[in-house]
């Protein structure tokens, strides 16, 4: 992995040209864009002086003529106005175009509004009226434009590593076709990730008609195989769980991160449950057992740390339990028999209401077992329905890939297309996927980036991005929706359709063609133009979801059944592997915004670490960002220390997507690859991990070092019961304003307000991308993150209560608080920061000089600060994706969150032009509309029947630093936790210790 | 034109304020040693700018600060090319030697002007000696003090938004804050000090005009003599100047340091918010002035032989001046922390503490040490006699206030109300070059001054001859 | 010794003093005049083809809206494409040289390019839409454009020229129904029937000069 130095600079491994590169910021990355200037630099160096490219030049200029003293003072350009020679249709300048359209990962789609300015994607949003979405999105799909936009992206057919073209490509596989026609497509071989595509599922059905001897292989690293094995397991089927959170009043889960990862409906669900019909907090109950921490954990009333593998003895001993008339039930080394007891009490009382989860990653017996549950308290039909597996094709996809490798090794396999994915990074180590590619004749890629994969293939194609392109995808539920391009093709890419209607003989194949053939024929009829356009306009197929089936546990399949005895060798260590909470497995390694984006529980950013838990760190003297080496069945990696409070003991957590070395100037060489431990066998966890600490240290960048809240109290909480008996002494008396010296300010019109339910935000930070993707927020590099630089507007604050063997975990975004007395503006030397007649405190970025005194002066340090010129102003294509109703802030002025200025703006204006009042709900802030919980509700609290006034009206609400009389405008509902009463022993955490550190 | 020989000034003297001085300022009164003539006072004196071959030791140490100076305005260069990023700044700790070095350089420009005209309204002319190079001490300090809060400035080129002037933007400067007030503040009292400085100087380049030999030197200081001819109505006007300029001085010292106090105190952060800052300021400002003051006298008492003007007795005043206001300082110490525990603020409280025992605590252990500790030793009247160690002192001195400095700036900040935003200032080498070219651009401005200005107001040394032939 | 500064050389220094005061205003100015905005104030613009907006709003009667169709509904209000202009011109003036560009620009779907004449600083965020709808004449900010052959810039378009009507609408609103109309001018009691529009039109003056209003 990358070694660090003093100024821990990154360094990249040899960059796409061979030649090791060092950069420190996004504009940095730029300046090695263009090729004379890809050299190595000093670490440490700032600025390459050798190299003064035009921006070099003007900051030269500036700075003698700042050193003048009359500094940018010159003539304005004369400029040209181009209009069109034929105007397109619907497209006024300067007014924006929403199209429906989705985005999938995994092959589950999210039903997406996509913005597009002047014909450039810009902004993505959840589509309403799609059942995954609900109008929320997770990071992924905030985060996607980005990828369009990336410089980085692959930008022509190669062959051999030589530039070549797609009509050469096409004559290669034609020739080949002959062959393959020959022998009935015998040595062909189609490599794919998950397919929930009916197009694409029918255009491979019919190659492999018209090839019956080629085999399709499905292979993705972060798979649902377990899901459908425990379906086999139990009902002799595989089968979809659909859970129904919005019912559910206790929950159950085991290792399951449903308020984690991608997909936002589940949170959206959860969060609605919270809220009883009467508007009264309503918590239900939130049972975890978990391996490693998630958000899932850190919201539940009762989260046990259990090792992976000590889970299925949970499983076994609730089930049990329930079987049991008296429910008498037996401990598990992690969950004690009391613990089990309640818990089923719990979900006996509530049998119907109750629901049990396992975790994508738990072993399929897990998920069986969690199946029998369900059935056995009648929650199927109720709180879980299972139907038909949303993906094509739910075969087990190690197997397949295993199946494909043996193949190869056989020397069975002659043609290999390898279409999205990157196995060669990302396959099991065992497997050596890219040494076996070398036996085989034809190989192709096709991918967004030329990566690992693409090196070891013949022929590498460019993809089109999934705004550049027609597909149709299904959601959670089976929900079809029909993906429709917001632009051609920047860089000639091709989708996988395209690639496929070449083996299907078709000589000009277009993928718009193949999906609306399709469609043609699955949906004939009359009526077909108004069906077509009906999908693309609501952006899904109604009705398309997939219809529950009824299930029955397989005769033979007893969950009551104790568990194997499980020997293992205490001198050794488990290792859990787990997908990044940003960069996923490894595709998003090239996206600024995600590697930037801190994750949630460690606050880490551009990098992985080994998470290990406090008691084995304190037992082998480990520290944060000591380097160890981890050595797991012959193969060893080295890798930081990083300690997670609740982490179970004698266990160590790597997260997959990073130590990639062709990702792009972003990801490369940043973290460790720890697909290099992973084994095809225990994909997801194993026993026999060697730690041996070194005397290296690896610097990480971490956003936060404090995570007590000292006694101050930014995050109030409290039990249901002491909700019941006297909120207000648990929220102390910052809700009476105190007295001021100022003249009240009266503000007739609108006053907008936020307020921040910390009782749904489950910390997922969907509202940090929101808002970086909204308002042109830069990225600024690991260097300038260790500074404590980042630009973030809201940031997620954590905090831990209690010991760090059992830690309460509480998330808190912080944007700006909009002050009615904001200390920022009354130190400001020029009214650079000011506030408006509606109360919005502003930045003006064209009036601040930089003197800092704003930062120094707000108690939230929610200002941020361009210290060196962030935004890059040299990339076409980065300028092409910024919204152009956000000013592109310059360095050395201030800026902070601006409650969406622009958003109120243009619908103000729109609102004057008829002489009417904004509605409410009619401006949404970008984190707001990202919020998968709907924690963040925006309005004007001047209406007394706006949404944010009924919220602060709440005997929940609190002031954050109230005492200092600042007068927020955003507000905070407090944390409730609902922990039973005959566990308060067991309760995660004691609030009243403050004991991490 | 008339040249007016040295020796027809004494005359000229308006007896009245021989008598107005007679008699006077016997606490602290000098002697100079009776050896001295008029002539001799004009002859030593002017003799250092005219006569005197260069000394070895004033070429190497002009090459030394010319050095420090390139890396002063190299730091500087690269700073506006770059931005000031190239500083350790960052959120939470958005200021840090920037300011530092701003308010130690502006602490330091206190004592020059304060000195000469404190002492000249309280008709203590044994300052006489000493104002002069003080007074050059702050103009250049002063100056230095003055580009900080430029260069600190993200977009420096736009520093004079801070200025009201019409503008088609029609917008003013935020008169709330301090920021707009110091400008004004640091304006007014470096026009003042020079003004101070020039008007005693005038008397002064008249003589080293019809002293100096060499026709160009006799250009040069005839242009800056203004066409001094000594009448008796420019000594009137002259003194009537001085008087006013140096009443108008005393009180814009104290509203300078007050305005930099204030800089801190209207902040909300817990450690700045107090209303003791604008004396606290005042008092530190004329500790660390008198401090430097010290140093340079001890220096040029020996470089240049001076001890005949410079006498121990003048040394031993401002030592008891430091050690009056070492207390004050450490006065101020003690209060901070009872306030802090009094108020009961939890913010404040813990603010006291961590600068105690938190990740900077050595800063401000080491600065108690140099600030209130070693001073003390200026109670020894044998310490007080002996150059060298006063030297050795006033130097810890300087070092301890641009820690304390250091750490009222930096500790404040760095972990001020919501832990999540705590962190850590680490400086980098851009912001030590800084610092040390500061250092080595005051130094080299010094260098200079000797060689080309009396570094001893030839005109007060006279009349304090004349007083004291006239009082014996 | 002789004296250096004799009368003479005095008056000499006294005179050269005054020079370089003088000079230093001199260069200000000089610097001043060196960054203003381009095309200057009232100086017509040559485009290419020379377009007359008398020509066409005075002789042929055109609506403003006619080209500019969007500056009702979008910030921003709209240059005609080629095909707009090809709507009266692909039968009137085929033969005339002076619009062989306009043909040639049609005939090979290459754009014409127009000298821009009004442009406003840059950080600010001017919508054309919510001025119409609230009676801010097209005259008002570009002058009449039906007397002039070649298009100039009758206003300074700088920070304090939008300012003065923010923070007193009251002097230059008109009727919506005159709005697009060249020929109108303020009545004699203009005052009193800007502040009757102000009232009708809703404008809420308490937020007119707002930073947020045009700065985001």
């Amino acid at each position: 992995m990358a070694h660090s130095d003093d100024q821990q600079e990154r360094i990249a491994q040899a960059a796409p040209d061979g030649r090791t590169v060092f950069w420190r910021t996004l504009e940095e990355w730029q300046r090695h864009n263009v090729s004379e200037e890809r050299m190595p630099r000093p670490t440490g160096q700032a600025i390459d002086a050798s190299a003064v490219d035009r921006r070099g030049f003007l900051r030269l200029m500036a700075a003698s003529l700042s050193l003048a003293g009359a500094g940018a003072c010159s003539r304005a350009p004369q400029q040209a106005i181009v209009p069109y020679v034929h105007a397109p249709p619907q497209l006024a300048a300067g007014e924006p175009l929403y199209f429906a359209t989705a985005a999938g990962l995994g092959g589950y789609a999210v039903g997406l509004l996509v913005k597009s300015d002047g014909g450039r994607p810009t902004k993505v949003e959840g589509n309403p009226s799609h059942p995954a979405s609900l109008g929320a999105t997770d990071i992924f799909a905030q985060a996607c434009v980005l990828d369009l936009w990336d410089p980085d992206r692959s930008q022509a057919v190669t062959h051999s590593g030589q530039v070549s073209t797609w009509n050469a490509f096409v004559a290669a596989l034609e020739s080949r076709m002959g062959r393959l026609a020959a022998d009935a497509g015998a040595g062909l071989r189609i490599l794919t990730e998950s397919v929930t595509s009916p197009t694409l599922t029918n255009q491979l059905r019919s190659l492999l008609q018209r090839f019956p001897a080629a085999v399709w292989h499905q292979y993705q690293p972060i798979n649902r195989d377990n899901v459908y094995e425990g379906g086999r397991l139990a009902f002799g089927e595989p089968v979809e769980p659909r859970y129904r959170f919005d019912r559910a009043r206790v929950v159950l889960s085991l290792d399951g991160d449903f308020l984690g990862g991608p997909g936002v409906r589940h949170m959206r669900d959860f969060a609605a449950a919270r809220l009883g019909e009467d508007g009264q907090p309503h918590p239900g109950r939130l049972y975890a057992v978990e391996s490693t921490p998630t958000l899932t954990g850190a919201f539940a009333d009762h989260r046990f740390a259990a090792r992976f593998s000590e889970i299925e003895a949970v499983a076994r001993a609730i089930a049990q339990a329930l079987a049991s008339p008296a429910g008498e039930a037996q401990g598990t080394p992690a969950v004690s028999a009391v613990a089990i007891a309640g818990c089923v009490r719990d979900l006996r009382e509530n049998a119907a209401e109750s629901l049990v989860l396992a975790g994508d990653a738990q072993p399929a017996i897990v998920h069986a077992l969690a199946y029998a549950i369900n059935l056995r308290l009648g929650n199927v039909g109720r709180t879980v329905a299972y139907s038909a597996p949303v993906l094509s094709q739910p075969a087990s996809q190690a197997d397949s890939l295993r199946t494909l490798v043996a193949d190869i090794a056989a020397g069975r396999v002659d043609t290999l297309l390898v279409l999205e994915g990157n196995p060669v990074y990302s396959a099991p180590a065992d497997l050596d996927f890219g040494a076996q590619l070398a036996k085989i004749g034809l190989t192709v890629h096709l991918s967004l980036y030329d990566d690992e994969t693409s090196a070891q293939c013949e022929w590498h194609v460019p993809q089109a991005h999934f705004l550049e392109s027609w597909s149709d995808t299904r959601a959670f539920d089976g929900t079809i929706s029909i993906q429709q391009p917001l632009i051609a093709p920047l860089y000639g890419g091709k989708s996988a359709h395209q690639v496929l209607a070449v083996l299907l003989g078709q000589s000009t194949p277009n993928d718009y063609q193949a999906v609306r053939d399709y469609w043609s024929k699955a949906h004939a009829g009359a009526d077909f133009e108004a069906f077509w356009d009906a999908a693309l306009h609501r952006g899904f197929v109604e009705g398309s979801e997939l219809p529950p089936k009824a299930v029955a546990l397989k005769a033979g399949f007893s969950p009551e059944r104790a568990a194997p005895a499980y020997t293992r060798d205490e001198a050794l260590l488990d290792i859990v592997f787990a997908p990044d909470p940003t960069v996923w497995d490894g595709r998003f390694a090239n996206n600024g915004w995600l590697q930037e984006l801190p994750k949630p529980l460690t606050k880490l950013t551009w990098d992985n670490a080994a998470l290990v838990g406090p008691q084995l760190a304190q037992r082998l003297g480990l520290d944060n960002e000591d380097v160890v080496e981890l050595t797991y069945r012959g193969a060893s990696v080295k890798a930081p220390v990083w300690i997670v409070p609740g982490h179970p003991d004698k266990a160590v957590t790597v997260t997959l997507g990073y130590g990639r070395h062709r990702a792009g100037r972003i990801g490369n060489g940043a973290g460790f690859n720890a697909y290099l431990l992973r084994r095809s066998d225990e994909p997801w966890c194993g026993h026999g991990l060697e730690l041996r600490k070194t005397t290296e240290k690896y610097r990480l960048a971490t956003t936060q070092h404090h995570f007590t809240m000292e006694g101050r109290h930014p995050v109030r909480s409290m039990t249901l019961a002491q909700f019941h008996r006297d909120h207000a002494a648990e929220l102390g008396d910052e809700r009476q304003p105190n007295p001021s010296m100022y003249q009240p300010v009266q503000y007739e019109g609108y006053a907008w307000g936020m307020s921040i339910n910390l009782d749904a935000c489950t910390g997922c930070a969907a509202c940090t991308i929101a808002c970086q993707s909204e308002n042109n927020i830069p990225i600024v590099g690991k260097t300038e993150v260790r500074r404590g630089r980042e630009m973030h507007w809201i940031r997620v604050d954590r905090y831990y209560q209690g010991s760090a063997e059992r830690p309460r975990t509480f998330f808190q975004p912080v944007p700006c608080m909009h002050c009615e007395r904001a200390p920022c503006e009354t130190v400001c030397p020029v009214e650079a920061t000011v506030h408006d007649s509606e109360g919005l405190n502003l930045q003006v970025y064209n009036r601040c000089i930089g003197t800092r005194f704003c930062s120094n002066n707000c108690p939230y340090k929610v200002r941020r600060f361009n210290f060196l010129q962030y935004s890059d102003t040299e990339t076409e294509s980065l300028k092409a994706q910024r919204n152009p109703e956000v000013t592109v802030r310059m360095r050395g002025v201030m800026e902070k969150c601006t409650y969406c200025v622009q958003r109120i703006t243009n619908a103000r204006i729109e609102a004057e032009k008829g002489n009417r009042r904004l509605r409410d709900g009619e401006v949404l802030t970008a984190c707001q509309a990202a919020c998968p919980t709907g924690a963040i509700v925006f309005g004007d609290i001047n209406d007394p029947d706006s949404r944010v006034s009924k919220a602060k009206s709440s005997v929940l609400r609190y002031a954050l630093l109230g005492e200092l009389n600042t007068r927020p405008r955003t507000t905070y509902l407090a944390r409730l936790s609902n922990p039973n009463p005959e566990l308060q022993d067991q309760q995660a955490g004691d609030p009243t210790a403050e004991s991490v550190g | 034109m008339t040249t007016a020989t040295p020796d027809t000034f004494a005359p000229d003297l308006p007896s009245s304020l021989g008598a107005a001085s007679r008699g006077e300022g016997k606490s602290m009164a000098v002697r100079l040693s009776d050896t001295h003539s008029f002539a001799s006072i004009s002859e030593k004196i002017s003799g250092i700018v005219l006569t005197m071959p260069t000394p070895r030791w004033w070429t190497i140490a002009f090459a030394l600060c010319s050095a420090l100076s390139l890396v002063f305005f190299g730091a500087i260069s690269y700073l506006f090319y770059e931005g000031v990023g190239i500083w350790g700044l960052n959120v939470p700790v958005v200021w840090a030697f920037d300011i530092t070095n701003y308010v130690w350089w502006i602490a330091i420009a206190m004592s020059g002007t304060f000195i000469s005209a404190a002492l000249h309204l309280t008709r203590q002319p044994w300052g006489a000696s000493i104002s002069r190079f003080a007074e050059a001490m702050t103009i250049f300090a002063l100056a230095i003090a003055g580009i900080f809060p430029i260069i600190h400035l993200g977009r420096p080129w736009f520093f004079y938004w801070l200025a009201p002037y019409p503008n088609v933007m029609s917008l003013w400067p935020q008169w709330r804050s301090p920021l707009v007030w110091d400008f004004f503040a640091i304006l007014a009292y470096l026009l003042l000090s020079l003004m101070f400085w020039y008007l005693g100087l005038i008397p002064d380049f008249a003589t080293l005009r019809d002293r100096a030999r060499s026709r160009s030197a006799q250009i040069a200081y005839g242009l800056l003599a203004l066409g001094w001819r000594g009448e008796a109505r420019h000594w009137q006007r002259h003194r009537g100047a001085h008087l006013l300029l140096a009443g108008l001085a005393v009180p814009l010292v104290v509203s300078v340091h007050s305005v930099v106090g204030l800089d801190f105190a209207t902040g909300n952060t817990p450690g700045w918010h107090s209303t003791i800052f604008p004396p606290f300021f005042v008092a530190g400002a004329m500790f660390s002035g008198f401090a430097m003051a010290m140093t340079i006298a001890v220096l040029l008492r020996r470089a240049f032989d001076l001890g005949d003007f410079i006498t121990d007795r003048h040394l031993d005043n401002l030592a008891k001046l430091i050690l009056a206001m070492g207390l004050v300082l450490a006065y101020s110490y003690v209060m901070e922390i009872f306030m802090a525990w009094y108020s009961a603020d939890r913010y404040e409280v813990y603010t006291a503490l961590n600068r105690m025992r938190g990740p900077y605590a050595p800063v401000y252990w080491a600065l108690i040490v140099c600030v209130v500790v070693v001073p003390q030793a200026l109670w020894s009247r044998r310490v007080r006699h002996a150059p060298w160690v006063l030297f050795g002192i006033s130097i810890v001195i300087n070092v301890g206030m641009w820690l304390e400095r250091f750490m009222l700036i930096v500790t404040s900040q760095h972990r001020d109300f919501l832990p999540s935003a705590w962190g850590m200032f680490y400086p980098t080498i851009w912001d030590w070059a800084t610092l040390v070219g500061s250092i080595g651009f005051f130094a080299w401005l010094l260098l200079l001054f000797v060689r080309f200005i009396p570094l001893i107001s030839m005109t007060e040394m006279r009349e304090l001859l004349a007083q004291q032939q006239g009082g014996s | 010794m002789a004296q250096v500064f004799r009368p003479g050389l005095v008056f000499v220094l006294k005179v050269g003093a005054a020079a370089i005061l003088l000079g230093c205003v001199t260069a200000v100015l000089g610097w001043r005049s060196l960054i203003a905005e381009s095309p200057a104030i009232d100086a017509p613009v040559t485009q290419i083809p020379p377009f007359s907006h008398k020509h066409h709003i005075s002789d042929v009667g055109l609506d403003c809206r006619f080209c500019h169709a969007t500056v009702e509904t979008s910030a921003f209000a709209g240059i005609p494409p080629t095909s707009t202009c090809m709507t009266c011109h692909s039968q009137l003036f085929k033969d005339q040289s002076m619009l062989a560009p306009l043909f040639a620009s049609f005939r090979e779907e290459r754009p014409l390019r127009w000298i821009r004449v009004h442009r406003l600083p840059d950080f600010v965020y001017f919508n054309h839409g919510i001025h119409i709808a609230k009676g801010v004449g097209c005259s008002t900010c570009h002058g009449q454009v039906e007397q002039m052959p070649l298009i100039w810039r009758t206003q300074s378009l700088e920070m304090e020229w939008c300012l003065a009507c923010h923070r007193a609408p009251e002097k230059f609103l008109r009727p919506r129904d005159r709005v697009f109309d060249m020929a109108w001018r303020a009545p004699d009691d203009q005052l009193e029937q800007g502040q009757r529009l102000l009232a009708d039109y809703q404008i809420n003056r308490s937020r007119l000069a707002d930073c947020s209003n045009c700065h985001r």
